[in-house]
């Protein structure tokens, strides 16, 4: 496959990383049209046989936090919040629960929400994850391990607690077990 | 098949696996989520006009 066309074949997934990065459609539609336009023009830069995917993953990270650091002044929009977008009326299949997950994943900052998804949710290893936010890999463990513990913090619960019986524990069960069941 | 027999077996083995499986699995679908949504119709558009216009170069 040409450079080209397999570019159009990493679209749904870097579109989900800036979903994920921004947390917002409309911030995360620019950055996918800016990351684009900024493959397209170097794509022969990229070479051949190496992770077309990790290497746009790392042009979408580095305008994001380039950008961010050149409007670092400005208030940040919160009318076009993903998640409120995806909030639906509590119901007894762990919806509601995994609408919790995410108000608290949304308060992360950008940069664990980044380790977490990178890691923890499209796949790649910690070296890669650290060739991409150009860190060490030991950063990149110790961040993660952060933000996990963050996101606990954020979720209600403490280290080594034991999650069931609390209703943040509870909410988390159901979110993850619903999530399992949609993804076959 | 996120899961393998081996992370079902260390997480029974240690406390406090299961809650990071847990959110690790609620991360998987914040992710899964959004590839699965439809690519809008403006990067398939985009992309043609940079096709269009590498051709006239």
């Amino acid at each position: 496959m040409v450079p080209e066309e397999e570019l159009t074949t990493h679209l749904p997934a870097l579109r989900a990383f800036a979903i994920s990065l921004t947390r917002n459609i409309s911030s995360a539609d620019d950055l996918v049209q800016e990351t684009i336009v900024k493959a397209w023009t170097n794509l022969s830069r990229f070479e051949a046989g190496t992770n077309m995917r990790a290497w746009l993953f790392t042009i979408l990270r580095n305008t994001h936090f380039s950008n961010r650091r050149k409007r670092k002044r400005e208030v940040p929009d919160s009318d076009g919040m993903y998640a409120r977008r995806l909030s639906v009326r509590p119901d007894h299949d762990g919806r509601l629960a995994f609408s919790e997950f995410l108000v608290a994943f949304d308060k992360l900052s950008d940069e664990h929400r980044e380790v977490l998804v990178l890691v923890g949710a499209s796949g790649f290893s910690y070296e890669e994850a650290a060739g991409m936010i150009g860190v060490a890999v030991g950063t990149v463990k110790s961040r993660a391990n952060r933000a996990r513990a963050r996101l606990q913090e954020l979720l209600g619960v403490t280290q080594g607690e034991d999650l069931v019986g609390t209703p943040a524990g509870q909410a988390l069960m159901a979110a993850a077990t619903a999530g399992g069941e949609s993804m076959g | 098949m996120w899961r393998t027999m081996k992370q079902e077996k260390e997480s029974k083995a240690r406390p406090g696996n299961d809650l990071r499986e847990q959110i690790d699995q609620n991360l998987r679908r914040v992710y899964q989520d959004a590839v699965q949504e439809e690519v809008p119709e403006r990067f398939r558009l985009l992309i043609e006009q940079l096709r269009e216009k590498t051709k006239g170069e």
